[in-house]
């Protein structure tokens, strides 16, 4: 017995010092070296070349979307994102030196990019999405420091984080970055052209597409394995941009670098909801930068014909004959439950006076048959542009859709997404179209709202053949 | 038939459900503070509340709206007796040819129920909708400012609106 006991505890003693050393160790590997802070730059100090690429990138990399709070100062920080695991808020990025980053040298800067490391050491969220912005070149990663350190100083403290335990251990994300994160640039394919590889630099890295196109984990990392495959995110749905996406017309490199850098696609219509923001930022730079990233991303989608009955609707048919041929279309028709004689009603007199037209994108509405919001994997954007519209983007042209939260009851809606659904996308009706009808109405869960995308060139809008 | 309450009113209409609620309005109630603009939900003139909320009357057909309460300009005051919003856009002259006035109005009152101390921010990205040929997009704003003091019994501020 006493043999036993002296034995058991040498036993505890040794998994407590292997347990200790462990953490100590990862403590060790956790913690991250201090980088000197320096005088803040002056302003004026750099090359004014520099300074706008810097611009450029920091566009294309969505920077102001999270780091600026609406009508807020740029740069200035406190826009707060929500996650599973609580709040955190978007830093001051201003050169600010004692509330912003005035203070970081270019060295530590670049740690943050690249190693998800603040210029004391402490380990950064991977919110900030540096598990992408790792891929960053040198010359990019320097334009943007000189850009950053331009601004405008903004004294503004960003607020605490507001994350459970023990997600408020900032320690801990070194152990996630374990898992999910991979400090590296960017590789060039040889195999590939170089508008291709551009593309793949930007979408992978700066853009940090995936971030919204890439379904996580319950750990918030991207899956490897559905690599643009979709995802939920702010009370909306980025549809896949893979090898299987479901726009019932598919993308072509063209359309999707007309779509990014206008915010809208004659056979696909208008950006809504989070991707407004990253089609105005790509539209207000200059160069070959949505170009870039539509070479890279239709390269990964599929090339295939689209269906009779969606190209008859893309070449701007009658809508009517359109209809008709759904209807006729035996194979692929669905019967109609109950609810759709209201849906079709409702479609009829509420819907039909826009989307069947036939006025040109973007000011005109969208045949419905062309719409991924209908043939998509949730019923989440039509049911958030149904009942919110598409905004007006304040001082300038754009689109607006009428929204029908007002009018429409949740059953009404729920017999038109049915209608919608089966008769116009020739789909299964979405089988829990009411619950996220309800979602989207209450004022806890309701998507994030977004002025829609805005139109340089309204002479050209009015259906000129050069569209 | 379709069973409307207007202003309080229940009205029985001998009408399509799928008719247009302003075509309703204008023709069948003779309800005229409703314009018609554009028929697409693109201007604002047609705005009337349902539920508390500003809805496009031109785009809203009658079958969505069987049990909902509709209030329309007519329905917030008279000529003699306006109502706060309404007292507001007389004393700025918030009009010129005032075709998108009722539109604008009904949006206003909307927001002011919800929220009676909105920013002028609030204001314009509410009404930013509207559509105005005159160019009293100005005096609207001091309108909207002017009705939320009234509607709260406080002592309008003229150099602060």
């Amino acid at each position: 017995m006493k043999a036993f006991a002296k034995a058991a505890v040498r036993l505890v003693a040794a998994v407590v010092v292997i347990l200790a050393l462990s953490i100590l160790g990862f403590i060790g590997f956790a913690s991250r070296s201090e980088i000197p802070a320096i005088t803040p730059a002056q302003r004026g100090s750099f090359d004014a070349s520099l300074i706008k690429l810097g611009s450029e990138l920091a566009a294309v990399g969505n920077c102001a979307t999270c780091h600026t709070v609406p009508n807020g100062k740029l740069f200035a920080g406190g826009r707060a994102l929500s996650t599973p695991f609580g709040k955190i808020y978007a830093t001051n990025i201003t050169p600010d030196p004692t509330s912003g980053i005035g203070r970081w040298s270019e060295a530590a800067f670049t740690r943050a990019l690249r190693e998800g490391v603040g210029r004391t050491g402490e380990q950064l969220y991977p919110a900030f999405p540096y598990t992408h912005f790792t891929l960053l070149n040198d010359a990019d990663v320097h334009a943007l420091y000189a850009y950053v350190m331009s601004q405008e100083p903004v004294a503004r403290a960003t607020p605490s984080i507001e994350l459970s335990f023990p997600y408020n251990i900032r320690t801990l994300i070194a152990g996630w970055k374990l898992l999910y994160f991979k400090d590296g640039r960017f590789k060039p394919d040889s195999a590939k052209g170089e508008m291709w590889n551009r593309g793949a630099y930007l979408a992978e890295g700066l853009a940090h597409c995936g971030v919204c196109h890439t379904p996580m984990n319950a750990l918030g990392a991207e899956r490897k394995d559905k690599h643009f495959d979709g995802n939920s995110i702010e009370g909306w749905y980025a549809y896949a941009i893979n090898k299987d996406p479901p726009a019932p017309v598919h993308w072509t490199e063209d359309a999707l670098a007309f779509y990014l850098s206008h915010g809208w696609a004659k056979d696909h219509g208008l950006a809504r909801g989070p991707m407004v923001e990253a089609v105005e930022n790509l539209r207000s730079v200059p160069g070959d930068y949505a170009k870039a990233i539509a070479a890279y991303v239709a390269s990964g989608m599929p090339e295939g014909k689209t269906s009779a009955r969606i190209q008859e609707s893309a070449a701007g048919k009658e809508t009517a004959a359109i209809m008709k041929l759904t209807s006729a279309d035996s194979l692929t028709s669905i019967p109609l439950e109950a609810n759709s004689d209201m849906g079709e009603k409702v479609y009829r007199s509420a819907c039909a006076n826009c989307h069947e037209a036939g006025r040109p994108l973007p000011f005109g509405a969208l045949p419905l048959s062309l719409s991924t919001g209908l043939s998509g994997p949730t019923p989440q954007n039509a049911t958030n542009v149904v009942l919110y519209g598409l905004q007006p983007r304040p001082g300038e042209r754009s689109p607006i859709m009428p929204p029908f939260a007002a009018a429409m009851n949740n059953a009404q809606l729920e017999a038109l997404l049915e209608y919608l659904r089966t008769k116009i996308a020739v789909k299964q009706a979405w089988p829990d179209a009411a619950a996220y009808i309800r979602k989207a109405r209450d004022p806890a869960t309701m998507p994030a709202l977004f002025p829609s995308p805005g139109i340089q060139k309204a002479h050209s809008a009015q259906g000129s053949a050069t569209w | 038939m379709v069973k409307l309450n207007v202003n309080g009113h229940t009205h029985e209409i001998d009408a399509d459900p799928e008719t247009p609620l302003l075509y309703v309005l204008r023709d069948d109630l003779k309800l005229n503070g409703a314009k018609y603009g554009c028929g697409l939900g693109q201007c604002g003139a047609c705005t009337v509340i349902v539920d508390g909320e500003a809805a496009f009357s031109c785009v809203t057909p009658i079958l969505l709206l069987e049990g909902k309460k509709i209030v329309t300009l007519e329905g917030l005051g008279t000529a003699e007796n306006p109502a706060p919003i309404q007292r507001a856009f007389i004393e700025e002259q918030a009009a010129q040819c005032g075709y998108c006035i009722a539109g604008m109005i009904m949006r206003s009152q909307a927001l002011l129920q919800k929220k009676p101390n909105a920013t002028e921010a609030e204001i314009r990205s509410e009404l930013q909708p509207h559509l105005c040929r005159c160019g009293t997009h100005m005096r609207i704003i001091k309108a909207v400012k002017r009705a939320a003091k009234i509607m709260q019994g406080k002592a309008v501020n003229e150099a602060a609106l």
